[in-house]
């Protein structure tokens, strides 16, 4: 593992109303915005729109089937957009550089997830340890 | 404006006994394929207890009890108007199913933004497990659109 190392992108079919309904009831996030079309709408969006823990999980496979999640120390995002209905995530991640987290040697991993768009819906960092 | 003195205050705890199917469930909606995630015994073979949660899973924890929902309703915070600003998770130990996990929650900040059209609400967690183990712990940042 060096700087630079890419991660092996993810794709994620696009979002639709089935995901975000399977999501509430698994995640136990049941805010009608992400599955309640008039309730979203009384809310003044256009539709439901997904979850951000749902992006979250997404790119946290991305790391996973990356390295063992018992190497992973640290997982931090910002959910920088709404992922609407249709958009069609790419995960992606990169290797930043080599870090010492409380006396053990790890990585530092930026990661992002973007629609096919190129619009940036989540950013953020993983450390992971290196063995 | 959210009343400055929730700053500094603990939650309720919650609890959860981490159910296998739950597990499973959660892994199905993320379309999580690892079987670590999926199947005890392959999971056994990688070197953990039973099914891993995935590593949002704990997240969830105080969406079940209704931790969170009371914390938005007692905030006067309305579903319409919040949003998810960042997450974190720092981890400890591996969390399976059959664990017995606690969250306990404290605000940690509240502050506002352009010119109070967006209030910000950190709340950040310890998980321990039924041996008293801490396992995790997690930050939410809470956006309130006004």
């Amino acid at each position: 593992m060096n700087p630079g190392d890419k991660l092996p992108i993810l794709k994620i079919p696009p979002v639709d109303r089935t995901m975000l309904a399977l999501f509430a009831g698994a995640s136990g996030d049941h805010n009608p915005i992400h599955i309640d079309i008039d309730f979203a709408r009384r809310a003044g969006m256009p539709d439901v729109f997904a979850h951000g823990m749902l992006g979250m999980a997404w790119l946290g496979r991305l790391l996973t089937r990356w390295v063992p999640q018992s190497r992973l120390r640290k997982y931090e995002v910002r959910f920088s957009g709404i992922t609407h209905l249709g958009n069609a995530i790419h995960c992606s991640g990169e290797v930043m550089e080599m870090v010492e987290l409380d006396g053990e040697r790890c990585a530092r991993v930026a990661v992002s997830a973007s629609n096919q768009y190129g619009q940036n819906k989540i950013i953020g960092e993983a450390i992971v340890a290196l063995h | 404006m959210i009343d400055r003195a929730w700053l500094g205050r603990e939650l309720p705890p919650s609890g959860m006994l981490l159910e296998r199917a739950r597990l499973q469930l959660f892994a199905c909606a993320i379309g999580e394929t690892d079987p670590v995630y999926l199947n005890a015994s392959a999971a056994r073979d990688a070197g953990y207890r039973d099914v891993l949660a995935a590593p949002t899973f704990l997240f969830s924890v105080e969406l079940d009890s209704g931790a969170t929902d009371r914390l938005l309703r007692e905030m006067d915070i309305p579903l319409s108007k919040l949003l998810h600003g960042e997450q974190s998770f720092r981890y400890h130990k591996p969390v399976c199913a059959g664990d017995r996990v606690t969250v306990k929650s404290t605000i940690s900040e509240i502050y506002n933004r352009k010119g109070g059209a967006l209030e910000f609400v950190a709340r950040t967690s310890r998980v321990t497990n039924q041996d008293d183990e801490l396992v995790a712990e997690l930050r939410s940042l809470l956006v309130v659109r006004h």
